[in-house]
């Protein structure tokens, strides 16, 4: 198992874009921490972010997975061209030639997918830490480790689309057309699919089937956080309207997911698997 | 059958449970006496076994039916026309080409492919590597995947002269440069078999020379080699043993100098055609003799060296004024194998 992550750390680290892109992905996490800059002082009026409870445990879990689950888009680019460049380099020949399963080659593709979940999830918890131990309101240990399950929901959505993106990888085998597809598909299933069940059988009988497409699945793991700030919360209560929005991370949608990810996975398998190359 | 159709009901279950019965009865006694079969094998070391093989690529068939195998110490040459299923045909045995029907196995059979592989080194086509990695780092990669450690890789950079350009990435190196690095990595876990698919393909002059001189040089260590060319006077420099396909069939397998006629052949010229012709029927180690614009083209049975006939020929008062001893050259055989015509050559 080491030996395959080392085979696709060789071939990550030494090229320069692939290098690039994830320092920056990382980088820009770390820019989440500038939010806490944010200040307007325009006369009477003056507004710091920070202080206005955005960094509060628990909700901090929950803003900084969201937040951070947007920017996966961005490494997706290297998940795509780390595995269409293996199609357009004719590598992928020249490594099964070399004595690697093609069982190893998408094992080694997926580890090092779960690495990148997983030590994203670690710096997206030590970062929000810091920062919640810096500006929260409250600090017992019994609060700030209340509502964990937002980093758990995180890692799965994040290999769960890069699963997504390694199976585009493989079937598409340009980094792209890969791209491409994914956006088309992102339409499909919010626009087509959607509209189309609705259409035909109801809108209740459309969010029942959208729970369970790839994409929204894993958008749906989790929910927005916006409307759940006190300040915005207040704002609607003035307004008169009533909110009752369920914001937890829920089983099911974590099965769904995870589900998705072995479906991925094993296709690509099959998938490299029947062709010749 | 006919009891089967006339069974009914419960019977015909039985009848299937009974032919099922009996059917792995069969392939298990089947199988143990392949076991057996393996056990006696002959000393000779199989490198590789191929038996059946076919390929179809939708109505084509690329690989018809193959079989052969490979035995330790031999070179050998696959040749044939383009489009023969030479390059399927090591797909298929490398695991990057699926067979239709068929199998091979690889050192008796005792690994998984691709565990076998890596005791393998291959080149196929054109060299394959990450163009923005340097030639160490990508050797470095080899080194990972075949599951060997790194010190062969200053050795084997020497070997094929690129030690200089190590730290160069590889999508500044020449065609020739590239498949130097292609026989270095391949020569990285020092392989059992070295197979090598059209090396010199599109190289200048120069460069298959120094490609050559490598196969000479790692051929008289003792390496297997199995070595793909449409490239005739290639295969006959290096390889001791031939397999010949054409459309995907094999036409000849066997060693070299088996395929070439098998004790060559005399040109003779005299004053009197008549009497050497006469002479020569009648003498026992001829067999076919052509006669062409006062050429004597006399085919030999046995072997029989030219002091002897011409000391023979003279005794008998036959003075020669042309005496060669030949042997046919692989490429009057290939194309005789392979039913193309001749003449084209001869204009």
């Amino acid at each position: 198992m080491f030996r395959l992550l080392q085979i696709e750390f060789i071939k990550l680290w030494n090229n320069t874009a692939g290098k690039l892109l994830i320092i920056s992905y990382f980088a820009l996490i770390l820019c989440m921490a500038l939010i806490a800059a944010i200040k307007f002082d325009i006369g009477p009026i003056e507004f710091h972010v920070a202080d206005q409870g955005v960094f509060n445990f628990p909700y901090i879990w929950h803003l900084n997975t969201w937040i951070a689950s947007g920017l996966k888009l961005f490494f997706a680019i290297v998940i795509v061209s780390m595995m269409a460049n293996e199609y357009s380099h004719k590598t992928l020949k020249q490594n099964l030639i070399d004595g690697l399963s093609k069982k190893e080659f998408i094992a080694s593709k997926f580890l090092t997918v779960f690495s990148f979940s997983l030590i994203s999830t670690l710096f997206v918890f030590i970062l929000s830490l810091v920062l919640g131990l810096c500006y929260s309101d409250f600090t017992e240990i019994s609060i700030i480790f209340s509502d964990l399950e937002y980093l758990l929901a995180y890692f799965v959505k994040l290999i769960g689309f890069f699963s997504f993106c390694l199976f585009l990888g493989v079937l598409v085998k340009r980094s792209a057309f890969a791209l491409g597809f994914l956006i088309l598909w992102f339409i499909m299933e919010n626009i087509a699919i959607r509209f189309l069940v609705w259409w035909l059988v109801g809108k209740e009988a459309s969010e029942n089937i959208m729970r369970f497409l790839p994409l929204e699945s894993m958008s749906n793991l989790i929910k927005e956080p916006i409307s759940r700030f006190k300040a915005v919360k207040s704002m609607v209560a003035q307004v008169g309207e009533v909110m009752n929005k369920d914001y937890a991370v829920h089983f099911s949608e974590l099965l769904i997911v995870g589900s998705w990810t072995g479906i991925f996975i094993y296709l690509s398998y099959a998938l490299l698997k029947r062709r010749d190359l | 059958m006919i009891i089967f159709k006339e069974a009914h009901g419960r019977k015909k279950i039985i009848i299937i449970i009974i032919i099922i019965i009996l059917y792995c009865n069969k392939t298990r006694s089947y199988s143990s006496s392949r076991h057996e079969e393996l056990k006696n094998k002959p000393i000779l070391e199989s490198i590789l076994t191929v038996n059946n093989l076919t390929k179809k690529f939708g109505f084509l068939a690329a690989v018809k039916d193959l079989s052969f195998s490979i035995e330790k110490g031999n070179v050998y040459g696959i040749l044939g026309p383009n489009g023969s299923g030479k390059s399927t045909t090591l797909g298929i045995i490398l695991n990057v080409v699926n067979q239709t029907s068929g199998d091979f196995s690889w050192f008796g059979g005792t690994t998984s492919t691709h565990n076998a592989l890596k005791k393998v080194g291959a080149i196929i086509e054109r060299p394959n590597f990450y163009p923005y990695m340097t030639a160490l780092q990508n050797l470095k990669l080899v080194c990972k995947i075949k599951d060997v450690g790194q010190d062969k890789i200053e050795e084997k950079l020497a070997l094929v002269g690129l030690q200089e350009r190590r730290n160069t990435k590889f999508s500044t190196f020449s065609l020739g440069m590239k498949q130097r690095l292609a026989i270095a990595s391949a020569l990285l876990n020092d392989p059992e078999i070295l197979i090598l698919d059209e090396p010199t393909n599109g190289l200048d002059p120069q460069g298959i020379h120094q490609i050559r001189e490598i196969i000479k040089k790692v051929a008289s260590s003792g390496t297997t080699i199995l070595l793909a060319s449409h490239l005739l006077d290639e295969v006959e420099k290096v390889c001791s043993h031939v397999i010949i396909l054409r459309k995907g069939e094999k036409l000849y397998s066997g060693k070299v100098e088996d395929m070439l006629a098998t004790h060559g052949f005399f040109e003779l010229k005299t004053a009197d055609l008549n009497a050497l012709v006469t002479l020569l029927n009648n003498h026992a180690s001829f067999g076919k003799i052509n006669q062409e614009n006062g050429l004597i083209t006399a085919f030999l049975k046995e072997e029989l060296d030219a002091l002897t006939l011409n000391q023979y020929l003279f005794e008998k008062g036959i003075v020669l004024s042309h005496l060669v001893k030949r042997k046919e050259s692989l490429e009057e055989q290939f194309l005789t194998l392979t039913n193309t015509p001749t003449t084209i050559n001869k204009i």
